[in-house]
């Protein structure tokens, strides 16, 4: 195992992959992927399902076909990678610990790393749900692994806790292998998911959405016998009289994604409250030099397109750092209304068109989103919905970011 | 009359609404934001009809993932199921060859939408 590498990449989905390619075209030759899982292709390997790729590719593919397209890019490029490898520790000068069967435990000194090692869902311990913890309880994407990937169904009766995408497509998908799924709650007035996977994960197979409810306690004692529903008032808080019980062997979880930054703050990179990813600027770098993050483990992504999309930029980023272009040349911080969550990047160094990600806070109707210098409204767009579960872009044009140096600019939502 | 529908064409999901006639024959539709839109609320009016994703058992044991090749009639989904449940694909399938020729009798084939050979 060589001991020194020009880039290294951790993680092998569809954005460490991306991320590849791009610094690859971009000219960089000595490159490393380490995934831990046995193949490339990351999360989309077990979603099967369609939808992906509109915007990368203009047609819609299933998430193997979209890792497949990529990791037939990799391919071709000759671009090295470890599967089954799994990285202990990433320190501050980007050395890496890593081991897997071959080598056992090694370090690789990188020149630049970029992390991608996506996200992971939130699970029932961070939920505090009352009751036993019989078995029948999982996260929607652990189902979707046993269900597409081991042949197993995890259960024939099933109610799902949050209306996240992932969980209203193993809705779907447990409809199709025979299960019956009884109800899906949400806690918030409104789904996460988007509103074509509502209609054809549920009301195709007329699954009933519980919006404002909650599981307030789970039965069973060897499996899941039935959890009790109640609904939410507006401060989230059950209101005991709707309590009612649903029998079930399974509960399913799909109440939110967090990006997995354990290497990442082991290497002291910085890491933004809102999102639980790094802090990064407009080319994807950390505040450590050399480190760049990108993809689900900087902020959660609803769609692979943006990922892959982000990816390239991180790559290309990378590219130009090893080739000792990167140039800080402006300040400029990007402040949020609250209503606007967070955005990515946080900050800008560079006087160019810079595209901004973010979120916003609850769901918007006939809202306008401002971009703001001080008093003067640099942007004003008009925005018939906002919701919480699409991610929403701004492009801020390099005469702004000149005007703004030393400066914030401020993202706001404005309602009549 | 109207009848209200989200687009699936895309993670966009347009919200529309279909006017129809005394006979529930599709006759307009507004909200859409392309024409795809257009002629899937026509089609969800006529004769709606849903891609289909799925797995089938390999000759070695592994679960390979298929699509339609094309939309099936949301009628046949489970008839569809209840074949792809029984079927066996040889170990040597790419991308895109055809698991089963005619899904269903909708004469819509099931591809393969991996390689077996590297699942």
């Amino acid at each position: 195992m060589k001991s020194t590498v020009d880039l290294l990449i951790i993680g092998g989905g569809p954005a460490g992959m991306s991320a590849a390619v791009a610094a690859y075209d971009a000219g960089v030759r000595d490159i490393l992927i380490l995934e831990r899982d046995a193949h490339l292709g990351g999360i989309l390997q077990q979603c099967i399902h369609g939808g992906f790729g509109l915007h990368r590719f203009g047609e819609e593919l299933t998430g193997p076909e979209y890792a497949g397209r990529y990791a037939a890019m990799v391919k071709e490029r000759e671009i090295p990678y470890l599967c089954n490898t799994m990285v202990m520790h990433l320190d501050e000068n980007r050395r890496v610990t890593a081991m897997n069967e071959e080598y056992g435990l090694f370090t690789i000194d990188a020149r630049a790393v970029i992390l991608a090692m996506g996200c992971r869902e939130r699970p029932k311990g961070a939920l505090g749900i009352a009751g036993t913890r019989p078995a029948g309880i999982f996260t929607a994407g652990t189902a979707q692994k046993y269900v597409n990937m081991k042949g197993y169904m995890p259960g024939r009766e099933v109610v799902i806790l949050g209306s996240g995408d992932i969980g209203l497509i193993m809705a779907r998908r447990m409809t199709l292998e025979g299960a019956t799924v009884k109800a899906v709650c949400e806690l918030l007035p409104y789904s996460g998911g988007l509103a074509r996977n509502i209609e054809q994960c549920l009301n195709d197979f007329d699954i009933p959405l519980y919006l404002s409810h909650t599981v307030t306690e789970i039965h069973g004692k060897e499996r899941v016998t039935g959890v009790t529903v109640a609904a939410v008032d507006e401060n989230r808080r059950p209101k005991s009289e709707t309590a009612r019980f649903i029998p079930c062997d399974t509960l399913l979880l799909s109440c939110g994604l967090i990006p997995e930054n354990e290497l990442t703050k082991e290497a002291g990179v910085p890491l933004d409250r809102v999102t639980g990813g790094a802090i990064v600027d407009q080319n994807r770098e950390t505040a450590v030099a050399g480190i760049f993050s990108c993809g689900n483990v900087l902020h959660v992504h609803d769609l692979v397109d943006y990922v892959s999309e982000e990816a390239a930029l991180a790559g290309n980023s990378a590219a130009r750092y090893l080739r000792g272009e990167s140039e800080k040349k402006i300040a400029v911080g990007l402040k949020t209304d609250g209503r606007v969550r967070y955005t990515v990047p946080t900050h800008v160094t560079e006087a160019k068109d810079v595209t901004v990600y973010f979120r916003v806070s609850d769901v918007f109707r006939d809202a306008r989103v401002e971009v703001r210098l001080g008093d003067e409204v640099l942007l004003s767009r008009k925005k018939l919905k906002l919701a919480p579960g699409e991610m929403e872009t701004v492009t801020l044009k390099k005469e702004w970011l000149d005007k703004a140096d030393g400066k914030e600019l401020s993202f706001a939502i404005v309602t009549a | 009359m109207t009848r209200n529908l989200t687009c699936i064409v895309c993670p966009r999901g347009c919200e529309m609404t279909v006017l129809l006639d005394e006979n529930k024959k599709f006759l307009s539709a507004e909200g859409n934001a392309c024409p795809r839109g257009l002629s899937y609320a026509e089609s969800e009016c006529t004769a709606p009809v849903r891609s289909l994703a799925s797995t089938v058992l390999t000759e070695s044991g592994k679960l390979l993932p298929v699509k339609s090749a094309s939309p099936i009639p949301k009628g046949k989904l489970f008839d569809a199921m209840r074949e792809i449940r029984v079927a066996l694909a040889p170990d040597t399938l790419c991308v895109g060859d055809v698991v089963l020729a005619d899904l269903a009798g909708t004469g819509v084939a099931l591809v393969a939408t991996a390689n077996a050979a590297d699942l």
